[in-house]
């Protein structure tokens, strides 16, 4: 075993903080992490996998005929909403892993190094985009294998995709502040689908708005998702942009705005 | 008990002094809840030195260890590595140390190779020297055939030479090991013994933290002995053994009507105080080796019968039993 001399601490000329540059490599860096467990442990991307084929398969199945007359009618009107309901889902992850993550040995040494505090966070924030892209491809090709083919074609598609996964990235603040301060990783899983549940099966993604009972209509209405389904549909079956594009795109800024900041404090406190 | 007194007094001195320093921690104190951790901690580790933490379980060696590497902010007093603030110039002392914590902080889902890669690009190293030095360290550390392997095929003692590996990347002048040894099997632990030794040669400054007396003994220029959070002495362990004495002498009596009168010739030959633990065992500290001859022929001409007669090598209890007069088991009891 061999190694050279190493230079005396006293002899060191040190700076005592982290350049922009150098905190955006530390974060690809940890990003770059976050792919590579993705890769070793294809097991966490059974969700991301399977949740849009099957409920695609299901509920296609199950409702098509009563709710649009047949199969190939109600693909339009489903498609976008298994594709929320999907990026959303697992936007939780990023939270669950990030409480995992934060609890593993390897985050002390990752506090012991001279990196930029946030590092670890934003790898994480930028690595789980990956799982929405996938998530998101995966539920279009479902649609596409039974028949669906959105009027907008694929440039309403692809720009409808990026729409999804920055609002799954905006929403993702939210369940990475849960992460951040939750005891244990079940406790950040099992508040979060307590809370996703309702919010995603009492939307428009599955049935129309007008069938329901009044106060039913009145929750729908009002729940964000339901407006950015709407706005996914518009752009994927029309190619259109509407008001519901612009009220889901100011709420997710809204998200940011308000889960950012109270993430980012919240988690250097315990970096 | 003794002290680290710095040779010479007065500023100049004192500020040639601290250059050398390692490590400088002034009365630091950690408290968690009512039970205060780290109460009032004073080091003075010279640079180049391999320092040794000797304590027994739930002593504060860790918690101690942590505050010097910027991982938990001390509730008093304050600590200078370098002579850089390890709160005020927390990004400053991180890049003038390794740390190999207790437990394995290296990622248990990826690769050995993986791992030192990623540590090393976060590092700032460009992508093909974290490859270079990733292959370095692995066969540095006899690992490069595990390379490629995930974690959880890994030995112990493979993943500790990994995560000490990983605390080299950046080569850093001060390493601190929390329990090196601890859990290893005796071959693995020579290794790792031999692996630290190596290490100190290259210039770095070692602290570590150990259960085990000996561990201590061969490895540590200077010793601090802690318990309870406090220091109860400092200094080199020649200094330290010559406290406890270099060893205790056991004799199993036949009879014990017969211990009294061994007792007074164990006295009277050593001249050291001896004790009686047991009704037919005398233990005495054995200072001389020489005079064992004379102390056995004394009891044979007396008509005392023995059983057996062994030689126990001090223990980290000895320690705790001739500083404070308490065994380190008795104090814990005393407090919970
Ligand atoms: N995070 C913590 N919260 C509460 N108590 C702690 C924590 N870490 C350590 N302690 C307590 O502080 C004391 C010292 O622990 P530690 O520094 O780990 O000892 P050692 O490393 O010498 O075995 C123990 O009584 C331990 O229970
Ligand atoms: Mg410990």
């Amino acid at each position: 075993m061999t190694a050279s001399q190493i230079v005396p601490g006293a002899e060191r000329h040190l700076k005592n903080h982290t350049s922009l540059l150098a905190s955006c490599g530390n974060s690809l860096t940890m990003a770059y992490r976050g792919l590579l467990k993705i890769r070793r442990t294809p097991e966490q991307l059974f969700d991301v996998t399977l949740q849009p084929i099957l409920f695609t398969l299901m509920f296609t199945y199950l409702f098509g005929g009563a709710i649009a007359g047949s199969v190939h009618n109600y693909l339009p009107m489903l498609i976008p909403g298994i594709l929320i309901q999907t990026v959303i889902t697992t936007s939780v992850v990023t939270g669950v892993q990030l409480r995992e993550d934060m609890d593993k040995g390897v985050f002390n040494r990752f506090r012991s190094l001279p990196i930029a505090r946030i590092a670890p966070l934003a790898g994480a924030l930028i690595a789980d985009t990956v799982r929405y892209g996938i998530a998101t491809l995966l539920t279009f090709a479902m649609g596409y294998l039974m028949g669906y083919r959105p009027a907008a074609g694929l440039g309403g598609v692809l720009v409808g995709s990026l729409i999804v996964i920055l609002f799954a990235w905006c929403i993702s603040w939210i369940f990475a502040l849960f992460g951040v301060v939750a005891r244990t990783a079940s406790s950040v899983q099992g508040i979060s689908l307590l809370i996703l549940f309702p919010l995603t099966f009492l939307s428009n993604a599955f049935v129309p708005v007008d069938t329901l009972p009044p106060w039913l209509r009145w929750f729908v209405t009002v729940n964000p998702l339901s407006h950015l389904i709407t706005a996914v549909r518009q752009l994927a079956n029309q190619g259109s942009i509407g008001a519901d594009f612009w009220l889901s795109f100011g709420g997710a800024a809204g998200v940011v705005a308000v889960f950012a900041p109270l993430t980012v404090r919240a988690y250097m406190r315990r970096a | 008990m003794m002290d680290h007194t710095s040779p010479g007094t007065g500023r100049a001195a004192h500020r040639a002094a601290t250059a050398s320093l390692a490590v400088e921690a002034h009365g630091l104190v950690k408290v968690f809840g009512a039970n205060r951790a780290v109460d009032g901690v004073d080091l003075f580790v010279p640079a180049g030195a391999i320092y040794g933490f000797l304590g027994p379980n739930g002593a504060g060696k860790t918690t101690t260890l942590n505050m010097l590497a910027t991982l938990l902010r001390p509730d008093g007093g304050r600590a200078l590595v370098f002579g850089h603030d390890v709160q005020r110039e927390a990004q400053i002392v991180r890049q003038l140390i390794g740390v190999t914590g207790q437990y394995a902080s290296v990622d248990e889902t990826l690769t050995a190779t993986e791992n030192l890669v990623i540590f090393a690009r976060l590092l700032g190293l460009p992508r093909r020297s974290a490859r270079r030095i990733a292959g370095d360290l692995l066969e540095r550390f006899d690992l490069t055939e595990a390379g490629n392997r995930p974690l959880s095929k890994f030995s112990g003692g493979m993943r500790r030479r990994l995560d000490l590996a990983a605390s080299l990347i950046a080569q850093p002048p001060l390493i601190f090991l929390d329990e090196p040894t601890t859990g290893l099997d005796p071959r693995t632990r020579a290794q790792m013994w031999e692996t630290i030794r190596s290490l100190a040669t290259t210039g770095s400054t070692i602290l570590l933290t150990t259960q085990y007396l000996d561990e201590a003994d061969q490895l540590a220029d200077r010793v601090a002995v802690i318990d309870h959070g406090r220091m109860v002495a400092e200094g080199t362990p020649d200094q330290l053994k010559s406290t406890v004495g270099v060893a205790s002498l056991q004799l199993r009596l036949q009879a014990a009507d017969d211990a009294a009168e061994a007792l007074r010739i164990v006295e009277s030959v050593l001249g050291v105080a001896a004790q009686l633990p047991e009704a037919t065992l005398v233990t005495a500290p054995m200072a001389d080796p020489e005079r064992v001859t004379e102390l056995l022929l004394s009891i044979r001409n007396a008509g005392i019968h023995l059983t057996e007669v062994s030689v126990q090598k001090p223990t980290l209890d000895d320690v705790f039993l001739a500083l404070t007069g308490k065994t380190a088991a008795e104090e814990k009891g005393a407090k919970t």
